[in-house]
């Protein structure tokens, strides 16, 4: 039976171009899902996507949809938004393109609390262009610019979203599919600048690097390496290094950056 | 009986069904696509679909024969 | 006429965008451009814009990209470091085919030069700055009365061809306060944000065009559900990897200006009537030259100034046709030597072309001008 959300794909443009056993697929299938719980109208939804992988997505949803440039998708986004905030606006990123060249771009975007919901793909590498390291590659895992073993530290992108002031920060995994497009529905329903990170496989880039590139143990692994923030809480400290807590890590009011900018038209007498 | 309905050209054969599935329904074929042939133990529990990254499976609960 | 005003260039080009309909700005403060920010932060509001000051340079420019995408008319304003910075997003305006005006206030560089002091040192810059092959639009004005109306010609001339245009001014016209008469709303003339002209139902394609060559691209939001990419893109926004898309889309970019090339491109001729020499400038050094040309001419030297409004694409026929009437060109400029190569191509040998270059961090004297004028005219006989 054809499934409701297949109209929120743009059907000749499919299949994607991404590699068998990919994980990109599989959030951009969540992110589609809480689009389509949310009730969002494809004629009133901007999809905005940086480079990268993860920012292909774009290209294959049936919305207007802007592929910008590597690192950008947030500015771009935020001029969208304010441009007409009528628009919801959707970045999806990955974890190169937020958090490395588009570091600045995503602490000021959750600064400002643009009403913006953004999926980062964090597959923990530069897949697109062959496998190297990005900022969230965790220490010791190869990459080919990391041959002998990553020693930066990664980041972790949720908490620098809470401390730069997003007013909605989840996690969730490929493999949580449900729970997935969940974290992503609660980001779309919230007004502020909301983001989900979105754990997922690249068997090919960094799978192959680092033993295991077989799509459904990478999968397995994304399983056994969180735990739902509930239980995760209850952890010993040390305990809780291990894992990454899933589920919405930070929820909080604060007016978005579109209703603060009415009240300066109103103070300048213009009209909105 | 479980309903399948394989979408072939978007299938990449990367076996994420087949390893989630957990009555052995399916197969990756010596094409790479995926294939049903063990449609009678299906419980249509739907892990397939929902972590298949193509979309190229889906199953439903069909009439009573096959 | 509106009553006379003091005014400052700078100011003046924030005025000009407001009345050509501008209702967005994303900007990051750099001298000597940071009034045009301040301006708009003030006036957008008004009119029920929105002003955001962005992060960085970078930032600047992808929101006005991104407002402009959604409908809004944008502009930006930057300098020197800042315009380096900008590069990346106005070569994606360029393929992605956005319209967006970028002013860049000139100062002296490289790197954080000399950030007080008026240069023209990013002529090539404003042309070449970004990868790729792809053509600019670049106006320069030389009055604040022109910072005004060109301020309304650079957004009007980004609608029309869907393209990233430079108002390059440089800091001696930035921060110029001058007498101004601001003409008449009723006098202003706005071009409005191009419409597609097909419903989807239709077959409507975002990149196809009629015999303009400007692709009608839908703003977000109305219903078009267009996919917009810096990659190369066929007629219907999606990426190609043919060769033959790429050099049709190639070519088509630079087609549109060229055919409307009358259009964009303009100068002021000065004097040239009886001239048997020229001066060629623009900008703020045209204001000092200008004084030169009077000055030597009142000590009987046939000159004339021909004042380049266009600097891209470059108004080689005009250069030519002056070259053939005079014994000789005089270039001043306040860089290295930049547009004199420019303008050395358009003459094709029809008179010899003098660079006069100055990029100590001040102006031209007028009496510097006129100094090389008369070495010019005396190296002749």
């Amino acid at each position: 039976m054809e499934r409701s959300f297949e109209k929120y794909f743009r059907q000749n443009r499919l299949p994607h171009m991404w590699c068998p056993g990919c994980g990109n697929g599989i959030v951009t299938k969540a992110v589609i899902m809480a689009i389509e719980k949310a009730g969002f109208s494809q004629d009133n939804t901007v999809i905005v996507s940086g480079i990268g992988c993860s920012s292909r997505a774009s290209g294959y949803m049936d919305f207007d949809t802007l592929h910008t440039a590597h690192g950008r998708a947030i500015p771009f986004a935020t001029g969208v938004k304010m441009a007409n905030p009528d628009l919801n606006v959707i970045v999806l990123t990955g974890d190169g393109d937020c958090t490395a060249i588009g570091g600045n771009h995503f602490i000021h975007g959750c600064r400002r609390n643009v009403d913006l919901t953004v999926v980062l793909f964090n597959n923990n590498i530069y897949g697109m262009t062959g496998g190297q390291a990005s900022p969230m590659t965790p220490t010791g895992k190869k990459a080919t610019t990391a041959p002998y073993g990553a020693i930066d530290r990664p980041f972790d992108a949720c908490k620098l979203a809470e401390a730069a002031g997003a007013t909605y920060v989840a996690r969730s995994t490929a493999f949580h599919v449900q729970h997935l497009a969940d974290m992503i529905k609660g980001g779309l329903d919230s007004h502020g600048f909301s983001f989900i990170e979105a754990m997922c496989q690249c068997p090919t880039a960094f799978g192959r690097n680092n033993k295991m590139a077989d799509p459904a143990k990478m999968m397995m692994a994304l399983r056994d390496g969180v735990m739902m923030k509930a239980a995760w809480d209850k952890l010993p400290a040390e305990k809780q290094a291990e894992r990454f807590p899933i589920g919405v890590l930070c929820q909080k009011e604060y007016i978005d950056y579109a209703k603060a900018y009415d009240t300066v038209i109103e103070k300048a007498g213009g009209r909105a | 009986m479980a309903e399948f309905t394989i979408k072939t050209a978007r299938c990449k054969g990367c076996g994420i069904c087949v390893a989630f599935c957990p009555k052995q329904v399916l197969e990756v074929d010596e094409l790479g696509k995926v294939q049903v042939v063990n449609r009678e133990a299906c419980i249509v529990c739907g892990q397939c679909e929902l972590r298949c990254p193509d979309y190229a499976i889906f199953v439903d609960k069909g009439g009573a024969t096959a | 006429m509106s009553k006379a005003t003091l005014m400052q260039g700078n100011e003046a080009v924030a005025l000009g965008a407001i009345e050509a309909g501008v209702r967005f700005f994303g900007g990051y403060p750099i001298t000597p451009s940071t009034e045009i920010a301040e301006k708009m932060a003030e006036l957008l509001p008004e009119v029920g814009g929105r002003f955001v000051q962005m992060e960085d340079e970078i930032a600047s420019v992808g929101a006005v990209l991104g407002a402009s995408l959604a409908g809004a008319k944008a502009l930006t304003a930057t300098s020197g470091p800042g315009f380096s910075l900008k590069q990346e997003l106005i070569g994606y305006a360029s393929e992605a085919e956005i319209p967006a005006v970028i002013v860049d206030v000139q100062r002296v560089g490289p790197a954080t030069g000399q950030p007080t002091s008026p240069a023209q040192g990013d002529v090539m810059q404003a042309r070449w700055g970004t990868h790729g092959d792809h053509p600019m639009i670049a106006i320069s004005p030389w009055t604040v009365r022109e910072c005004f109306d060109m301020g309304i010609e650079a957004v009007n001339l980004a609608e029309r061809f869907r393209q990233p245009v430079i108002l390059l001014m440089d800091e001696i016209v930035g921060h110029l306060r001058e007498r101004v008469e601001l003409p008449e709303k009723e006098d202003i003339v706005v071009y409005p944000r191009r419409k597609p002209k097909k419903t989807r139902e239709e077959g409507y394609q975002p990149y196809a065009v009629g015999d303009d060559l400007v692709p009608d691209i839908a703003d977000f939001g109305t219903g078009y559900r267009i996919h917009v990419t810096g990659l190369i893109h066929d007629e219907t926004g999606f990426p190609s990897g043919s060769p033959a898309v790429t050099r049709k889309a190639i070519d088509r970019l630079h087609q549109k200006i060229m055919i409307a090339k009358d259009e964009v491109v303009k100068t002021e001729s000065l004097l040239l009537d009886d001239a048997e020499y020229a001066v060629v400038a623009f900008g703020g050094t045209a204001r000092t030259a200008y004084q030169a040309v009077l000055d030597a001419r009142r000590k009987g030297v046939k000159i004339g100034m021909l004042r380049l409004r266009t600097i891209w694409p470059f108004a080689a026929e005009a250069v030519y046709e002056v070259a053939r009437k005079v014994k000789g060109i005089l270039v001043p400029e306040l860089n290295y030597g930049q547009l004199v190569g420019e303008i050395e191509r358009a003459a094709k040998g029809a008179c010899p072309v003098e660079l006069l270059a100055k990029y100590n961090a001040e102006i031209f004297t007028p009496a510097e001008i006129e100094e090389a004028i008369m070495a010019m005219v005396g190296g002749n006989k």
